[in-house]
């Protein structure tokens, strides 16, 4: 898949670095140009408490860079859907700022939203209407969009969906399935510069979540930057460039997902002949990996630095048999729980 | 050929089809029309103009079989009326409709405009397409008021068409007992049910406002509702006669006037002033709590 490589490498390499709050504050809430075109969200100290006195967001500066697939992750409650309700002008920020494709919000809204689409907290549409006529009456209120090719882009939309063949049935039988692939098109009835999915598979079964990630891989390779949510972190890890993990309202930890992942120490398996055990755990201490353990044939030892390749053709030129090497680095699944001390589907 | 293909060969076709901010010309009036399908294509909106049409039926054929009876001409506001002249149907119908049945067609349908959009989470993606919310505000009063004139005109003219059918259309015989042609006293009863539409624009800016205050639909139409009634009773209340002149429900019998030799049009005006004074405070006090509520539905 090039939809990864290529495309951040035209974007800042967004370093692994601590988000929100414990950043000093003020340091960088000067927008520098750079800034403005290369990130299509960014937030600053970005905070809601509710009347409730729930702390929703915690001061969050997320850093969404353009042509990027941003996974915005976390447990139910820990505060995605509010911080998108944020972003799209929904909810008025306790404090703290939010730029979308480099305007701000909620100010800019009537410029920056056409360009945005949106699926917020599952599908919403009016039951006794049908898909088209319900995509109809969203574009009808888009005062910006040209009534004359609305038909063809709803029927676009649809398509793209695999909706077509129930665009005229009342929505309220939709299967839940079907709801979610609604909401999907009614972000998708024009083109995009962001797409803003918060929990786009939630309902679809293994299918359709394959789906739903061909469909964001696609969009991304066509240059529209996405920002999705999930609280579970399998059903979308594969497609993002970008992570970002929320707990309790906080940005735990953001950046590229190629430097998340490396940041985990990855262990190295071999497998040799059985007589050779103790040669190999020579050739591994040798090549300078730490922890060297045997447990019966196969040694276990930290990777460090060491390339995979380095330790099999180690192995090979000391004439040793490798039957099976292997590296394990742990899930973001272990990082999160590293990070936050509590399993990943744990609400608070 | 989808959105994504026509935006990564990035031709100059891509670069139209990329969305701009700027409105498009006729936008309003798009957004109106699909409003105006929305709430007219809703079933059970039907099913409501269709009950307030009913009443004129129903009263009609209650005076038409029990007309030779001892109880024939008698009756509150016009109704002793209708069996001599169809045309008082009209009337005697909207007399009938407006204490209880019109406040609460407002209530189901200003509840339904925002605290019903909020509560089905359409509003959320309707403020995401954008649309400003001023404007949403104000198509949705339009809407509105349409429906609420579409009520009004409902009941006028399924009553006009009962009572020529039960009774025949007459010359008028006025309040004053003076007669007029009967094109002049159909004139005169258009002018009772437009005067009526119009005196219930206050309770519609009531009706927005308490829908802006909450997701729950039925809570809105209940208050709303709740203000009718409590109104109406405190304008029976003589203790309260300072203030019954400012009341929503007070000037709401005054289309009378209509019926009257001379129209006095300074009674029917101030009556609507007390209609504006009503729409200009609730329509204000539902701007500001729109503009700034967290749709958090
Ligand atoms: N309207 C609201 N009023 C009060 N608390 C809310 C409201 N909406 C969300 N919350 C609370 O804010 C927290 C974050 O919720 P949410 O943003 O929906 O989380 P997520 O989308 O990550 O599951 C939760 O604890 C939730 O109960
Ligand atoms: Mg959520």
């Amino acid at each position: 898949m090039t939809a990864s490589g290529t495309r951040s490498s035209s974007v800042p390499r967004d370093r692994l670095r601590p988000a929100g709050s414990t950043e000093p504050a003020g340091a960088d809430v000067e927008l520098d140009a750079s800034d403005v075109t290369a990130l299509a969200v960014r937030t600053e100290g970005l905070t809601k408490r509710f009347r409730s006195g729930q702390l929703a967001v915690d001061g969050i500066g997320l850093r969404v860079p353009r042509g990027s697939v941003y996974g915005f992750l976390g447990p139910n409650g820990s505060g995605k859907t509010t911080t998108i309700r944020m972003l799209l002008g929904l909810v008025r920020p306790t404090s703290g700022v939010a730029w979308l494709l480099g305007e701000p919000m909620p100010d800019g809204a009537g410029h920056v939203l056409p360009r945005v689409g949106a699926l917020v907290e599952g599908p919403a549409f009016h039951p006794y209407l049908g898909g088209r006529a319900n995509l109809a009456r969203l574009d009808a209120s888009d005062a910006t969009a040209d009534p004359r090719t609305a038909r063809r882009r709803s029927d676009e939309a649809l398509e793209r969906v695999g909706l077509t063949a129930a665009a005229s049935k009342p929505y309220r039988q939709y299967s839940l399935g079907m709801k979610q692939r609604l909401g999907l098109a009614a972000a998708l009835l024009r083109p995009r510069e962001l797409l803003v999915l918060d929990e786009p598979t939630n309902g679809l079964d293994p299918q359709g979540t394959r789906e739903v990630r061909l469909l964001i891989r696609e969009l991304a390779d066509a240059g529209t930057t996405v920002l999705v949510s999930s609280h579970l972190l399998t059903e979308i890890e594969q497609v993002c460039t970008h992570l970002g993990i929320m707990g309790r309202g906080k940005l735990l930890v953001q950046g590229e997902r190629q430097v998340l992942t490396e940041r985990g120490v990855a262990r190295v398996t071999v497998t040799t002949a059985g007589e050779q055990v103790g040669a190999a755990a020579e050739v591994l201490t040798g090549l300078g990996l730490a922890e060297v353990l045997a447990d019966g044939v196969t040694l276990h030892a930290l990777l460090g630095a060491t390339a995979p390749e380095e330790v099999s053709a180690a192995i090979v030129n000391a004439g040793l048999d490798l039957v099976g090497l292997q590296v394990r680095r742990p899930s973001l699944e272990e990082l999160f729980v590293e990070l936050t001390g509590e399993g990943f589907d744990v609400a608070r | 050929m989808s959105h994504a293909d026509v935006l990564a060969d990035g031709s100059a076709d891509a670069a139209e089809l990329r969305p701009s901010s700027t409105p498009v010309r006729g936008a309003w009036g798009r957004l109106v029309r699909s409003e105006l399908r929305l709430v007219f294509g809703r079933r059970r909106n039907q099913a409501l103009l269709a009950g307030l049409a009913a009443v004129p039926l129903l009263l009609g054929l209650v005076l038409f079989v029990t007309r030779d009876s001892a109880l024939a001409g008698q009756g509150p506001g016009f109704v002793g009326r209708v069996t001599g002249n169809g045309l008082f149907l009209v009337v005697a119908a909207l007399i009938m409709c407006l204490p209880f049945l019109l406040p609460l067609t407002i209530g189901i349908a200003t509840g339904e405009a925002i605290a019903g959009e909020a509560s089905s989470g359409t509003l959320r993606y309707l403020l995401a397409v954008p649309v400003s919310r001023t404007r949403l505000l104000a198509v949705k009063a339009v809407a509105t008021m349409t429906f609420v004139a579409a009520a009004v005109l409902a009941i006028g003219l399924v009553a006009l068409a009962v009572g020529a059918a039960f009774f025949g259309l007459t010359d008028v015989t006025l309040l004053s007992g003076t007669t007029i042609p009967l094109a002049d006293g159909v004139l005169r009863v258009a002018g009772v049910a437009a005067y009526v539409t119009l005196s219930l624009t206050g309770l519609v800016a009531v009706g927005l406002f308490f829908s802006t205050l909450t997701e729950v639909p039925v809570g809105a139409m209940a208050a709303t509702v709740i203000v009718a009634i409590v109104s109406a009773v405190l304008d029976t209340l003589p203790q309260l006669a300072a203030i019954h002149p400012a009341l929503l429900t007070h000037h709401w019998l005054d289309f009378a006037e209509f019926l009257r030799v001379e129209v006095d049009w300074g009674v029917l005006s101030s009556g609507m002033a007390v209609q504006a004074a009503w729409v200009a405070i609730f329509g204000s006090l539902a701007w500001s709590r729109f503009v700034t509520a967290d749709v958090s539905s």
